[in-house]
């Protein structure tokens, strides 16, 4: 369970700018699927539709045409089944971060004990045990952005929607978290979709990567690295990784990438 | 997984967690204005012909007499109950009012515009008409400061609703909450310190709304106090319940803050103010 189709979705944004009226076609005839247990990722330069196909996934927004179906039933609104983790995490200013991940438990009809000590496992998860009780201004935008993972992880979605959820995070963190979500992969066997702008991690941790340029679907592509990835630190090193990593630059650009810090020796 | 929240150290816990970083406390300057202004009132003051002014130590003096003769707790109380129940009332009904205008278009099209003009409304001239209805007692006070104050705190939290950031409302529909979790639990909170602006503006129109009240009544309360100083000449008595009612508004404008700090202490560390 977990499939998620989008067929030819479209989408057009009106906008007043200024006089006059402008329209944007954020997103053009999209169609990909993504399998049931499945990691993909979603990449392209900025502006050109990831977010908006995530949100339409999602069901906070509506596909001008097209359509999207989560194991062949088609999204008409936000589910329990889907969970999203937001470009900018995206907390409740005035919960704690355990409320924050509360929150989203609640509205599942979790109560008492058990809301409790999940939501404590899932920060626990992501490290932020000691900062449980301190509010979104008192966490750094990485710590911020973790909590928005561990409240999208905590109602043990389906399908897990991620937008961008590393970005804001050092280095250090990023890995540790992006084997931690592996982990929960293969513990969990949930489908992702995920947006980033780092083809690195698009090639880590997906199955196959979804290039989209200005609203359009470009290419798609298999990663040619099997599924238990390992170690992801020892993987960068590796001849395979280098080569795919060279498969989707070359599919991105047109032309030979930069060689990759690791690869050249 | 490894521990990557930061180190908290023990000598910055330690430290207080909300210095002004004034070299004098505000309140020491607060008092001071206060006091230069009573010195300069009292020496301007006592030159003029006590029937068209007053001056602080006469104002005192005239306190201390209808003070201890029980007229003016008298007066205060049946101004205060008035006030409280008629001030209770606007946040009551104003609250959950500026909510659903704000937060549904068909409530805000429906009601919007009484609101508005509600809020514009000559009050004064209608009061003639209140009593009509209402009679010269209790009630008539209470009515005339519910709709003076019901109001600025209704639209006020129209505006704070239609402020509320939608990626928060996001926040809700991505968990599925329904609509009225949204505004319970999301729309609500977000929308506090607008509301409190709101409490703080109506405070002010209230005050003036229960003395308009009584000056038409005339029968009990400050403002008769104030009506009937006025037509005795007894120009020092009459400052006593307006100095009084002022001093009133400053505290509730203080315990508004404070009570703005219990339900949205996040309020005052987003917010950068020193
Ligand atoms: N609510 C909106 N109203 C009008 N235009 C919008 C709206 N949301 C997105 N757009 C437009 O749609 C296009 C795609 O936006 P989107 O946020 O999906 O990009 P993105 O790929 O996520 O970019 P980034 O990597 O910078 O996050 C952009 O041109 C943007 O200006
Ligand atoms: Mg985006």
């Amino acid at each position: 369970m977990g499939e998620v189709r989008l067929q030819d979705v479209s989408k057009r944004f009106r906008m007043r700018v200024g006089q006059e009226v402008q329209t944007v076609q954020a997103l053009d005839r999209v169609s990909f699927s993504v399998a049931e247990g499945e990691i993909v990722a979603l990449i392209g330069p900025s502006g050109c539709g990831k977010t908006t196909a995530l949100r339409i996934v999602m069901g906070l927004e509506l596909a001008t045409s097209g359509q999207v179906q989560v194991d062949g039933v088609a999204v008409t609104g936000c589910g329990h089944d889907r969970g999203l983790v937001f470009q900018h995490a995206q907390l409740l200013p005035w919960l704690t971060a355990r409320q924050n991940v509360m929150f989203g438990l609640e509205m599942k009809g979790m109560r008492g004990r058990e809301l409790m000590d999940t939501a404590m496992r899932y920060l626990a998860l992501v490290g932020l045990t000691a900062s449980a009780d301190r509010r979104p201004h008192q966490l750094s935008g990485g710590m911020q952005q973790r909590v928005g993972i561990a409240r999208a992880l905590a109602i043990d979605p389906k399908v897990l929607l991620m937008d961008e959820p590393f970005g804001a995070l050092d280095a250090q963190t990023r890995e540790v978290l992006q084997a931690e979500l592996l982990d929960i992969h293969a513990r969990t066997g949930k489908t992702i979709l995920f947006v980033t702008h780092d083809l690195d991690e698009a090639i880590l941790l997906a199955d196959r990567v979804v290039v989209l340029r200005a609203g359009v679907v470009e290419t798609i592509l298999a990663v040619p690295l099997p599924r238990a990835r390992g170690d992801l630190g020892q993987l960068r090193g590796t001849e395979a990784f280098a080569a795919a990593r060279h498969d989707v630059w070359r599919a991105l650009h047109g032309t030979v990438p930069v060689p990759h810090a690791s690869a050249v020796h | 997984m490894a521990e990557v929240s930061e180190r908290i150290k023990a000598s910055e816990a330690a430290e207080p967690v909300r210095s002004t970083g004034h070299a004098v406390p505000p309140w020491v300057i607060t008092l001071g204005s206060v006091v230069v202004l009573l010195l300069l009132w009292e020496f301007f003051g006592r030159n003029i012909n006590p029937i068209f002014g007053s001056y602080p130590t006469a104002i005192a003096q005239a306190a201390w007499e209808i003070t201890v003769s029980g007229e003016l707790g008298q007066a205060a109380l049946q101004s205060l109950q008035a006030f409280v129940l008629g001030f209770g009332l606007s946040i009551v009904i104003g609250v959950p009012l500026g909510l659903v205008i704000g937060r549904f278009w068909v409530v805000e099209a429906a009601l919007g515009l009484y609101v508005t003009a509600g809020n514009a409304m000559p009050l004064v001239a209608l009061v003639p008409l209140l009593i009509l209805w209402l009679g010269l007692g209790f009630k008539v006070k209470v009515a005339i400061v519910l709709l003076m104050s019901v109001f600025p705190i209704a639209i006020n939290t129209w505006l704070g609703v239609a402020a509320v950031p939608k990626t928060l409302i996001e926040v809700g529909r991505t968990f599925v909450a329904s609509n009225t979790t949204i505004l319970r639990r999301i729309v609500l909170p977000a929308t506090v310190p607008y509301i409190m602006a709101g409490i703080r503006l109506a405070v002010g129109r209230a005050v003036v709304a229960m003395i308009i009240a009584e000056f038409f009544t005339s029968i009990s309360g400050l403002g008769a106090i104030v009506i009937t100083a006025a037509n005795n000449f007894e120009t020092a008595t009459m400052f006593v319940p307006i100095i009084l009612l002022m001093v009133l508004a400053l505290g509730l404008n203080a315990l508004i803050g404070w009570a703005e700090h219990k339900v949205a202490p996040w309020q005052a560390e987003i917010s950068d103010r020193n």
